[in-house]
């Protein structure tokens, strides 16, 4: 709980919502008739309407990217290191939007949702989303708040796929895209990650084939398991080795397989069972696919660089060096199709020791680097 | 500018494409956007020069010149410059190799180790030089391939490497009448324009 809010944090926020009841067409050739997108902003659009930037969530993330909800809030939001007064995303300078995408479980329409044509909640008859759909939802949510231009779209993992889509599919409406700790698309270690994830979910006697609201039940021990194999690949064996070690709860071991011995065993079931407390299981397997499935390039037999031909925007590319989820080389791919269509290009491997979630930390280079690239945002 | 750069912008034809290796702190490439109109990009490993392009403008690319240029495609750079760090890679007849292969013509300049000062130095001493040019001590040296400009252009004869043009300059890149009469001994700095044996002589307009 803050006792004050720190001077550089964007303060007490408070979400808005956006109805649309213009039809929005899928890719998986449904469409969603009408639909909500939750969403708050920091900093004041100028007048010019030069200077907005839109952040684009990851996996479990959503629209609460910086400051409080209240002063009995226990933590700021997601990326509140790297967005409010004099951070890298300056808020006295620029106008932030971030939102829940379609599909998210944090008040965006979603699986949870009541779906109109049943008056019960969708559950899995929610279309699976992809994140040309997402960057087609974002749009319309640009044009409701008069943005025909983003500064910058920014995002980290999935949200740097979010931040690239958006050049491709809307070159003109993006001047700068940061695509942080991302990749062109999965390697097949990354889908087998987040199939054993969704198979977790599937499985579980309380999943009721993704109808569980009905059921009064939530698949928590699923969502617990997909969890705690999603942290493992966001953490370095460094950055474990150093939290944990081998390291005992008790000590004694007990020679069987029920007991907590490892105080790594503690940490994932606690992350398990706090992220199954708050997290819809039929998002995480939308958000996964949506990752899976996100290809740009296969549009253009694979050449990345022939697809990312039409942007226009300048780009800012960083990499972590322990992040083996998204190694530095599959940013590298990134950066060499950029260089091999004759973009502008910044690219950096910050060295650091957190893995795939480095990109959330206040790493000093990290942060240095991102606030030089956007104080040369001409807005 | 730097001196050195001051000499090499010549060399480089307005509108060209530029792969700068070791860009430092990107001040030829953002003088050349300025001033001609070049696009492209600098590769750097130093963490500050990196910031100090981005502050700048420059397009800046984190890369390891030691794992070579495999990730930029055949000719496709005009120029491909190289300041004062052929010394300081591990294979600098690869790295040569493969600048040649991405790009058109390049341009290197690098310390004359056959300089009379070095010559002298290590004749007198017995020990490696140590000046307020090259400020390092063996150990602790970035500098681990030392030539000589005899050696750097029977390099190129080996490898069929074209010298387009030459120039051997003091330490504040000054060409005068003793560096241009005997290189070798009296240049303190070698600028080299060279291009593949694929590429016909022809000389950059300036």
């Amino acid at each position: 709980m803050p006792t004050a809010i720190p001077m550089d944090s964007v303060g007490l926020v408070s979400p808005q919502v956006q109805r649309f009841s213009e039809p929005l067409a899928l890719a998986c050739g449904r469409s969603l008739a009408d639909y909500e997108l939750v969403y708050e902003t920091y900093g004041e659009l100028n007048e010019s309407r030069s200077n907005a930037v839109l952040i684009c969530h990851a996996l479990s993330g959503h629209h609460h990217a910086a400051g409080y909800h209240s002063m009995e809030d226990r933590k700021p939001g997601w990326w509140d290191s790297c967005i409010g007064p004099g951070k890298p995303i300056d808020t006295l300078k620029f106008f932030v939007v971030s939102l829940n995408n379609l599909g998210g479980c944090n008040g965006s329409t979603g699986p949870s949702s009541v779906n109109p044509a049943t008056g019960s909640p969708f559950g899995a008859d929610f279309p699976v989303m992809t994140v040309e759909d997402w960057v087609n939802s974002q749009a319309r949510l640009a044009d409701v708040l008069g943005i025909q231009q983003w500064a910058a779209v920014v995002g980290g993992s999935l949200g740097g796929m979010q931040a690239m889509q958006w050049t491709i599919s809307y070159p003109d409406r993006v001047r700068h895209c940061l695509a942080i700790a991302s990749a062109p698309k999965l390697s097949a270690q990354n889908i087998a990650f987040n199939e054993v994830a969704r198979q977790a979910i599937l499985t579980d006697p309380d999943f009721h084939g993704g109808h569980f609201q009905d059921q009064g039940v939530i698949p928590k021990r699923g969502l617990m398991l997909a969890r705690m194999v999603g942290h493992i690949t966001y953490l370095s064996d460094d950055a474990m080795g150093e939290k944990f070690g081998r390291g005992l709860k008790s000590e004694k071991l007990n020679y069987d397989f029920h007991s907590v011995e490892f105080q790594v065993e503690s940490y994932l079931r606690y992350q398990g069972e706090e992220f199954s407390g708050r997290f819809d299981a039929n998002t995480y397997l939308l958000m996964t696919k949506a990752l899976d499935y996100f290809d740009p390039a296969a549009a253009h037999d694979g050449d990345l660089a022939r697809t990312l031909a039409v942007a226009k925007a300048d780009f800012c590319v960083m990499s972590f060096t322990t992040d083996w989820r998204f190694s530095p080389a599959r940013s590298r791919e990134i950066v060499d199709a950029l260089s091999a269509a004759r973009k502008n290009v910044c690219y950096l491997e910050i060295d650091a020791p957190q893995g795939h979630d480095a990109f959330l930390m206040p790493i000093p280079r990290y942060l240095q680097a991102f606030s030089s690239y956007m104080n040369r945002i001409a807005v | 500018m730097r001196a050195d750069l001051e000499i090499i912008q010549d060399w480089i034809p307005a509108g060209s494409r530029v792969l700068d290796l070791g860009c430092g702190r990107g001040e030829l490439l953002a003088w050349l956007r300025d001033n001609k109109q070049v696009t492209g990009y600098g590769l750097e490993i130093d963490p500050e020069n990196i910031a100090h392009c981005i502050d700048h403008g420059v397009n800046v690319i984190e890369q390891d010149l030691d794992k070579g240029l495999g990730n930029f495609a055949s000719n496709s750079f005009d120029v491909v410059v190289m300041t004062q760090a052929l010394q300081a890679v591990h294979y600098p007849d690869r790295i040569l190799q493969e600048m040649l292969r991405v790009g058109r013509e390049c341009i290197i300049t690098f310390p004359n180790f056959g300089h009379w000062r070095c010559r002298w130095y290590l004749a007198r001493n017995g020990r490696m030089p140590v000046s307020e040019f090259l400020p390092y001590t063996w150990y602790n040296t970035p500098n681990i391939h030392f030539c000589t400009f005899k050696d750097f252009e029977q390099l190129c004869r080996e490898m069929q490497v074209k010298v387009l043009d030459r120039l051997a300059v003091d330490h504040e890149h000054r060409h005068n009448l003793p560096s241009r009469v005997w290189p070798n001994l009296l240049g303190e700095i070698g600028i080299y324009r060279v291009s593949g044996p694929g590429l016909a002589d022809h000389r950059v307009a300036v």
